[in-house]
């Protein structure tokens, strides 16, 4: 096991067991305005301090972290779902048209400013924490299929496959039933990567007022409250954009130390 | 011959891309709920004032037939009229272009000029302590979200220590050197997550060059292993590396937009954030199909680049 695979599982452990803890519990009611201890410093009731409503940082960051997880979870759902069937039906039908249809497609979406375009479908169809899933979840979708397809494509020359092939399954049997196991790993790892990619794209349109809207919690609005207050209360700033270093910190070293545990061709390397 | 079938190759691709990308932002723009011409004149407009509005602004035609004016106009550099301020979007564009443009190439360069000593140090010391150091501020600078660095940076440099104006652009006509100064904290915070991005990238495309055989028979030649490193090793790594910084332009130029909402930077992300609030729809899809141009535009240069510069991606392609 590497350290920062240890590291990796135990911030991302840290931030979901917040979120689930959440539900249950939360030091204080997230969304209790309580204007006396308005601005309050980390102290020994507010382990975080407070916002410019009184209302208990920890707590809004835990509730917060259930929005984070909620938008990225979908938006991986999406790129993966449609991605990776896309990706195994490009290398069936390698070199084919709908091969080249596909993979332009993905070059195409890849060229297009996926922050503006985010912007664009949250502006038009109205800003919320859906429609900001669907503008991430749309970029998941080439970076899903082109990874499937390349590490399908290695795969399609191997011989059980060919033994797959004499056997008499279909391509589409194929793909499912013995390339898409063999992909699996590869699937987490990027998962992973995609998700906190995720996270901060969240935290980026919640900031501009494009993500999540009020009264739901969630890390980019509470660094946007936060900006006008910089200079009375830097624990306003500085708390969630802890938490949004520190999980997308954790996220990115357990998709590396993932890597590095289940490509054996690396590992080799290592020792 | 091989050059010019691939550059044709890679223009035909362009010209796909550029109309498929029209034809997106028009729809979506188009499904846009809201009619422009009662947004602009409010709720009590007498229905004449707004038909004749819907005239004006060209409104009342077919779907088709506003894509192909719209599209032509762009072609011809009209990109239409702002239904809010009633002046052509293209002087609109003109004037914030002279932030965005050079924000970005100035946290291109912040980037570079961090990014390049970080990645060559980190790979010319693999496995050591030096190396772990620099990739452990790397892992950092990725996850670091760039809104809050900059809202970090004002704090510091603005709040406490005074060297930086909170916000705004003092403009071009105050000199170079005003205009960078107030230019400067986005830039940074617009550089730090590329710079992280591009060491990892100069370091492994490093490291990958280190392994050629060419890299041995050079030293077996007698060049110290600092020698090779410059010698040969730096000019075979560039090929991912300027992948990545034509890459990171484009991101740069169309990524400014959030911190140009921290800094109030009078520049193309703002024009369109402000122009989606007063629902100016004509702006917003001009200034789209502007950054995607922008964009594709940059990847076709890059592609061609390295075409002129590597004779088997000719032959490949």
């Amino acid at each position: 096991m590497n350290r920062s695979l240890i590291l990796g599982c135990l911030l991302s452990a840290l931030f979901i067991l917040a979120a689930l803890v959440s539900f249950v519990w939360t030091p204080f009611d997230a969304e209790a305005l309580n204007i006396p201890v308005r601005l309050k410093g980390p102290n020994n009731t507010n382990l975080l301090g407070t916002d410019h409503f009184g209302r208990d940082i920890l707590s809004l960051l835990m509730v917060g972290a259930r929005t984070s997880i909620a938008v990225a979870l979908v938006a991986v759902g999406i790129g993966m779902g449609l991605g990776v069937p896309l990706g195994l039906w490009a290398a069936a039908r390698r070199g084919s048209l709908i091969d080249e249809v596909i993979m332009r497609g993905n070059d195409l979406v890849f060229a297009f400013p996926s922050l503006v375009i985010a912007i664009l479908i949250t502006a038009v169809f109205g800003a919320g924490a859906i429609n900001a899933i669907i503008a991430i979840g749309i970029f998941n979708i080439p970076v899903f299929a082109r990874i499937t397809r390349g590490a399908a494509l290695s795969l399609w020359e191997r011989e059980f496959i060919l033994a797959a092939r004499v056997a008499g399954k279909s391509a589409a049997r194929i793909s499912f039933e013995h390339i898409l196991p063999n992909v699996t790993n590869l699937l987490i790892v990027q998962g992973t990567i995609q998700f906190s990619l995720g996270i901060l794209a969240e935290a980026g349109l919640s900031y501009v007022g494009l993500g999540a809207q009020p009264p739901t919690p969630s890390w980019g609005r509470m660094l946007a409250d936060a900006q006008t207050m910089v200079s009375i209360a830097p624990h306003m700033a500085l708390m969630p954009g802890f938490a949004i270093i520190l999980t997308v910190l954790g996220l990115n070293l357990m998709g590396d130390g993932l890597r590095d545990l289940l490509d054996p061709r690396l590992r080799r390397m290592r020792t | 011959m091989l050059m010019l079938r691939y550059t044709l190759k890679r223009l035909l691709s362009l010209v796909i891309s550029l109309a498929v990308a029209s034809v997106v932002i028009f729809t979506v723009i188009e499904v846009a709920p809201g009619d422009p011409a009662s947004f602009m004149l409010g709720m009590n407009a007498q229905p004449e004032t707004l038909a004749a509005l819907r005239t004006e602004l060209g409104l009342d035609t077919s779907k088709p037939e506003r894509y192909f004016s719209w599209v032509a106009g762009m072609l011809s550099g009209d990109f239409g009229t702002s239904y809010t301020y009633r002046t052509p979007v293209a002087d609109m564009v003109q004037q914030r272009m002279w932030v965005s443009l050079p924000l970005a190439l100035y946290a291109l360069t912040l980037s570079t000029l961090i990014a390049f000593p970080a990645g060559i140090y980190a790979a010319s010391r693999r496995g050591r302590a030096g190396d772990v150091g620099v990739m452990g501020a790397t892992q950092l600078g990725v996850a670091i979200p760039n809104f809050w660095f900059a809202m970090m940076l004002v704090l510091l440099f603005s709040i406490k220590l005074r060297w930086f104006a909170a916000g705004g652009f003092v403009g071009w006509d105050k000199g170079l050197f005003a205009g960078l100064h107030s230019l400067t904290l986005p830039a940074i915070a617009l550089a730090l997550p590329q710079a992280a991005i591009l060491a990892r990238v100069m370091r492994s495309a490093l490291l990958d060059v280190l392994g050629e055989d060419f890299m041995r028979t050079a030293r077996a030649k007698g060049l110290t292993a600092r020698q090779a490193l410059w010698r040969h090793g730096l000019r075979n790594a560039m090929i991912p590396v300027l992948t990545i910084i034509g890459l990171q332009f484009s991101f740069l130029l169309a990524g400014g937009i959030i911190i140009e909402q921290v800094f109030y930077l009078p520049g193309l992300g703002r024009l369109i954030f402000q122009s989606i609030s007063a629902r100016d729809l004509i702006v917003v899809e001009s200034v789209t199909m502007l950054l995607v141009f922008a964009v594709i535009f940059v990847n076709f240069t890059v592609d061609l680049a390295y075409a002129a510069v590597d004779p088997r991606l000719r032959a490949r392609a």
